[in-house]
């Protein structure tokens, strides 16, 4: 196993590159030192270290609006003002990089009018009642108004909305009418995610943020990753709620309502109800999920088991076709469980769609598999069978509207619930979530493995399929060769990553496959590469790196997803997010999967079941491939 | 109908070709400082020393750096750096080619606005003129190793890219939204890398003082403002136009010359400097009083200074940049209480209130535009409150 | 626009990338050329010069927007910008103004129906000892008066054979 780090490609240009800061370059001070004194208290701190990060270093608080951790500096909405000794002005302090000792008063009288005016000038253009809004009580503006004791509006307050909510997405929901441009979502849509969607137009009182040419969210290249409302401090963006709608279902009398949770909402749907990041609740959410009215509560897990099963059929197939029959074939498989991801390709490389797995995503496979083997079982109609899925993504909001996603005759999964929205209903119902006794799933799609869970995590999916691919065709333990079962190599935050995984022999391979070809041969001896992206943006320079021919065109699975971090920091989960919660996040989601007594996919008896009952084909047959495969769609660029 | 010089000009005397000569003759340290001696500060209204700008962009560790000449005037009530361009446009490369010399740039930009493009072929004809004259290209006057070009870039129409780093950001194919500040364009400007952005008038008043010496120039103005500057003065007097003075004249003078002795107040600075009333007249216009970069506007006893302060704000809510809150909505705010103020419907306490918002705008704002963008409103209220409150209501029509 | 104007526009605007760069910097300047050439800068315009930039359609359309003098709607072939700040505005923009309404029929902002004239305020033209100052194009009228008002657009209509009245006021100066 060999680890090489990928070249740093230049990324596309940037919308406020310019407002990086960058310490000066001063020869011979690199890595030195300089003191700053914050209200009294001295700090040594290396050179090029903001006023603002100092100050968190001395535990002292200085309020943000337009920082955000996970993007480059802006510095425009001014709240982070400080008084720097010997300079006129007041100065950022978020952008304002320490090159000389310095003297600051984070509270000064001057500061403290300035922050109250700065804020009663946001509050003067943000429309709308806190009590009215999803973020009530998780505003960041709503909370500085309370920090600086905002009692009245000074300078006046919008009482009629200026612009018209954008409702045309599925996704994602923009009202720029509570919007204070602090143009977190766009270093987020340019920057962050590179798909470049949002960009402050206009100038003067006259700026705002816009798509191009104002055209609605649902027409242009907006992939729906959400990243965008995990960042925002206000409610003006938001995503597309059917809460409304699945109480209904609910409530209905004859409708039989299922839910299937994903991994990534338990590990942080705790944080909805005040609990640390990190705070798995799966078994309490089971539990709370009864109490709320749904018939029965399944675990995606189970279809992402399916899902590696289906697309590790693809990915040998594509290999016999290459190795064996020296054939041309699409690879690398790209992996296409992030709808997110899916779109951005059909986007911006459509050319490349033949390399992205035909395989559904779990959550579309479980609901074809409920309107289908799951029905039948039970004997249930499936038009009164409503499938919810909880995600922490927005994009699976769209993703359940494609209308390709309906092979069983009914739409595979009816609602997609993000992680905030399923908060919401559980707290509607009365129910405090940490409190109560866990339960376990419903059968028969109870058991799943550690394999499923960590899907939530970047690398979940590389892991999983290497566990169960090196054990089918190997024939020899994973243990052996990675403690634990933990694929280390391909875990972990950085934004690409690349292994390399010799196949020494080929094993016998299990029943489940072993129809698959006659002759296994042709994988012996065969130097598996594989690479792992999160964030559009790392997705951007590994595309990049194939078309150029680099090391990752040479891989043969890669695995994408739209969110930084993967699923754990989609755009449905819990807001804030930074890099410590996420990571908090994948801990939990890594301490589930070393609790599973079954960690390998092909391990699921309840997959080997369906397999037998229902498939009995096996896997990538033409019954598979009629409910669990689907087709994309070259989208392109051009916005009509 | 030509422009109005009503002074002689200094930049008349001195013939193009002959500072540059007398620069390329010197070591570049001695260029600069040789600008240090004549203490020249900058004439865009800001006053940042040139020299001390100049040798932290000679002292910056790079290949590649760049002179940028700042044409973007859009201070109301300035045309003296059109009136320059027009008539003595060598002077003002001869300047930026000693700032190429000075800092080891090998390129100059000219940031010309786009209300002024009817100047760009002409300067295009005297760049075309110049190569052919080995006062641009490769080895300059034969210096080997001195190689300089110079391009026009337009402007599109804003005023706020006259504030150095948005002029950068525009020129990178950006908005024109200023930058934070650290880094400073000495050290991180044009593509990243060093570039001094100097004045029109700055960078002709660097070619005169090579071509006159630094001596001349230091014995003129003040000890803080040295020099010779040009005004343009318009509004309510017998003689708008263009003036040159040594710094340190008093506003009482400057308006016996123009024929606006008159007048109630003087506007110094343009929309982003002060409203000096009547009774400061005997104030110095000099950076350590009054600055400004050149605009004179004569109000005379008739004006309603609260539609002075109106225009002022309206040229504001319009020009900003739209970046950062204070000066985004807080200009709308000052506009929203002159608006009051003209239906007779503002009380003291909001315009106190409103005052005191103005001076949060200028300590809180990211750019030199937004901080100085209250000084009109507050100076006019401050000193012309009487006439400002308690009006009736309009008639409705 | 027709097919075959879509592949001129896209021919020229390869040209401009040659000429100017095809990278970032040169973003202003093709702006500059499409705005000259056509009078605004169409959808299709930028979304082709974001593809040839390697930037997003909406970066384009944010930097449009930002400055007064590159517009996306069509203008007239004569863009009349009368100043309106303070010095021109004391010396009588006001009347100057109304007088453009009325000759015109259109109020500020808008362009006549038959697309020759777009009416626009400026901000200080730099003209300001010479007020009220306006620019047709790009050609100066210095102390217009309502009664001049008449003959700059008279001007302009017999002119209609030519993109812009030529001659410049400034170079006689």
């Amino acid at each position: 196993m060999s680890v090489a780090p990928a070249d740093d490609a230049p990324r596309a240009p940037l919308s406020q590159r310019v407002q990086s800061v960058r310490p000066q370059q001063v020869p011979g001070t690199l890595g030195a030192t300089v003191t700053v004194t914050v209200d009294g208290q001295n700090l040594p701190v290396p050179l090029g270290t903001t006023i603002l990060e100092a100050a968190r270093q001395l535990g002292i608080r200085i309020p943000t609006l337009c920082y955000h951790e996970d993007l480059c500096v802006a510095g425009v909405c001014r709240i982070c003002v400080v008084e720097v000794e010997g300079q006129a002005t007041l100065q950022a302090a978020c952008a304002y990089p320490i090159t000389a000792p310095l003297v600051i008063q984070p509270h000064s009288r001057k500061v403290r009018r300035a922050r109250r005016h700065i804020l009663d000038l946001m509050l003067a253009e943000h429309y709308g009642d806190c009590y009215a809004c999803f973020r009530n009580g998780n505003c960041e503006l709503q909370s500085l108004a309370k920090e600086y004791g905002v009692d009245e509006f000074r300078f006046g307050h919008v009482t009629a909305p200026r612009y018209p909510v954008d409702r045309s997405s599925y996704a994602v929901v923009r009202d720029m009418n509570k919007c204070i441009l602090c143009r977190r979502c766009v270093r987020t849509c340019i920057d962050l995610q590179e798909v470049g969607v949002l960009e402050a137009v206009g100038r003067g009182d006259r700026t705002r943020i816009a798509t191009f040419l104002d055209k609605p969210l649902g027409e242009v290249v907006c992939i729906n990753c959400g990243q965008c409302i995990n960042r925002c401090p206000t409610g003006a963006l938001r995503a597309n709620d059917p809460t409304d709608e699945v109480w209904n279902a609910i409530d209905h009398p004859t409708r039989h309502v299922v839910i299937q949770t994903a991994p990534s909402p338990r590990a942080a749907i705790g944080e909805c109800f005040g609990c640390e990041p990190g705070t798995a609740l799966t078994f309490q959410l089971n539990t709370a999920l009864r109490q709320c009215g749904f018939d029965r509560v399944f675990d995606t897990n189970f279809t992402a088991d399916l899902t590696i099963i289906e697309e590790g059929t693809e990915l040998l197939l594509r290999l016999r076709q290459a190795l064996q029959d020296k054939q041309p074939v699409a690879l690398p498989l790209f992996t296409s469980c992030s709808p997110g991801w899916v779109k951005y390709l059909e986007h911006f490389y459509p050319e490349m769609i033949p390399h992205l797995s035909s395989a559904k995503s779990p959550q579309q496979m479980f609901g074809a598999v409920i309107k289908t083997y799951y029905a039948r079982m039970h004997d249930l109609d499936p038009a009164q069978i409503v499938t919810v899925a909880l995600m922490p993504c927005s994009a699976k909001k769209f993703e359940c509207n494609r209308p390709e996603m309906c092979s069983s005759g009914y739409k595979d999964i009816d609602y997609g619930l993000t992680t905030r929205e399923l908060a919401q209903m559980i707290q509607e119902a009365g129910i405090h979530l940490p409190d109560l006794t866990p339960s376990d799933f419903d059968d028969p799609f109870g058991t799943a493995t550690g394999s499923g869970v960590i899907f939530g995590a970047t690398g979940g999916v590389m892991e999983a399929a290497i566990r169960s691919v090196i054990e089918l065709v190997c024939g020899v333990r994973i243990e052996s060769i990675f403690e634990h079962a933990d694929v280390l190599p391909v875990r972990g935050f950085e934004g690409v990553k690349y292994a390399e995984l010799d196949l020494p022999a080929i094993g016998p391979v299990p029943p489940l496959l072993a129809g698959l070809f006659t002759d296994w041969s042709w994988l012996a001896g065969a130097r598996l590469k594989v690479g792992v992206c999160h964030g559009t943006a790392n997705a951007h320079k590994v595309l990049e790196d194939i078309k150029a021919g680099g090391p990752f065109s040479q891989c043969h699975f890669i695995e994408f997803m739209a969110c930084p971090g993967g699923c754990l920091g989609g755009g449905g989960q819990p807001i804030p997010t930074s890099p410590a919660i996420r990571a908090a996040r994948a801990r939990a989601i890594y301490a589930e999967d070393t609790a599973y007594e079954v960690r390998k996919s092909h391990e699921n008896p309840a997959i080997a079941r369906l397999y037998g009952e229902f498939f009995k084909d096996g896997p990538g047959s033409p019954l598979c491939h009629e409910l669990l495969h689907t087709h994309y769609t070259p989208r392109g660029k051009y916005i009509v | 109908m030509s422009v109005s010089i009503r002074t002689p000009l200094t930049f008349r005397d001195v013939p193009p070709g002959v500072g540059l000569e007398a620069a390329l003759a010197l070591k570049r340290p001695a260029v600069i400082a040789t600008l240090r001696a004549a203490d020249l500060r900058g004439r865009g209204g800001a006053g940042f020393p040139t020299a001390t700008k100049w040798n932290l962009a000679a002292a910056a560790q790079s290949k590649t750096k760049y002179v940028v000449c700042n044409a973007d005037e859009g201070e109301p009530g300035t045309f003296k750096d059109r009136v320059i361009l027009n008539h003595f446009p060598d002077l003002v490369l001869d300047g930026m080619l000693i700032g190429g010399y000075a800092i080891g740039a090998r390129k100059g930009l000219i940031y010309l606005r786009g209300e002024y493009t009817y100047l760009r072929a002409p300067l295009e004809g005297i760049l075309a003129r110049r190569r052919q004259e080995r006062r641009l290209g490769r080895a300059i006057l034969g210096k080997k190793g001195f190689d300089f070009d110079i391009e026009i870039r337009m402007g599109a129409g804003a005023y706020v890219c006259g504030e150095e780093t948005a002029l950068i950001e525009s020129l990178e194919g950006q908005r024109g939204e200023p930058r934070n500040r650290p880094p400073f364009p000495v050290d991180t400007g044009f593509q990243d890398q060093p570039t001094i952005v100097n004045n029109v008038e700055t960078l002709a008043w660097v070619a005169c003082i090579f071509a006159k010496g630094a001596d001349w120039f230091r014995a003129l103005g003040t000890a803080k403002s040295r020099g010779l500057k040009i005004f343009s003065v318009t509004g309510d007097c017998e003689r708008p136009g263009i003036y040159e003075y040594p710094m340190g004249l008093t506003v009482g003078e400057l308006m016996q010359r123009v024929g606006g002795e008159g007048a109630k107040a003087v506007q110094i600075g343009g929309a982003a400097g002060r409203c000096v009333p009547a009774a400061l007249f005997d104030r110095t216009i000099a950076f350590e009083d009054i600055p400004t970069g050149g605009s004179i506007i004569v109000f005379g006893p008739q004006r309603d200074m609260l539609q002075v302060a109106k225009n002022f704000m309206e040229f504001f809510v319009e020009e900003s940049c739209g970046q950062c809150t204070p000066c985004r909505a807080g200009t709308r705010k000052l506009l929203g209480g002159l608006e009051l103020l003209e239906n007779g419907r503002c009380s003291i306490e909001y315009l106190s209130e409103l005052c005191r918002l103005g001076e949060s705008i200028s300590l809180a704002s990211k750019c030199g535009l937004g901080q100085s963008s209250p000084k009109a409103f507050l100076s006019i209220i401050r000193h012309f409150r009487d006439e400002l409150l308690g009006r009736p209501a309009p008639a409705t029509s | 626009m027709l097919i075959t104007e879509h592949e001129l526009l896209k021919d020229e605007i390869r040209e401009w990338c040659v000429r100017y760069g095809a990278d970032r910097g040169a973003l202003l300047p093709i702006l500059q050329e499409v705005q000259h050439k056509y009078g605004h800068i169409s959808e299709f315009a930028m979304q082709q010069i974001a593809d040839a930039l390697e930037i997003h359609p909406v970066e384009v359309d944010g930097v449009v927007s930002f400055y007064q003098f590159l517009h996306t709607r069509t203008h007239g072939r004569f863009v009349i910008r009368l100043c309106r700040t303070v010095s021109c505005d004391m010396a009588g923009k006001d009347r100057v103004a109304r007088q453009l309404e009325n000759e015109l029929g259109i109020s500020f902002g808008a362009t006549t129906p038959d697309g020759r004239f777009t009416l626009e305020w400026a901000s200080c033209l730099g003209l300001c000892d010479q007020g009220p100052a306006l620019l047709v194009n790009e050609t100066v009228y210095r102390e217009v008066t309502p009664e001049k008002v008449h003959e700059i657009v008279s001007a302009c209509r017999r002119s209609l054979s030519a993109h812009a009245p030529e001659f410049s006021q400034e170079a006689a100066s």
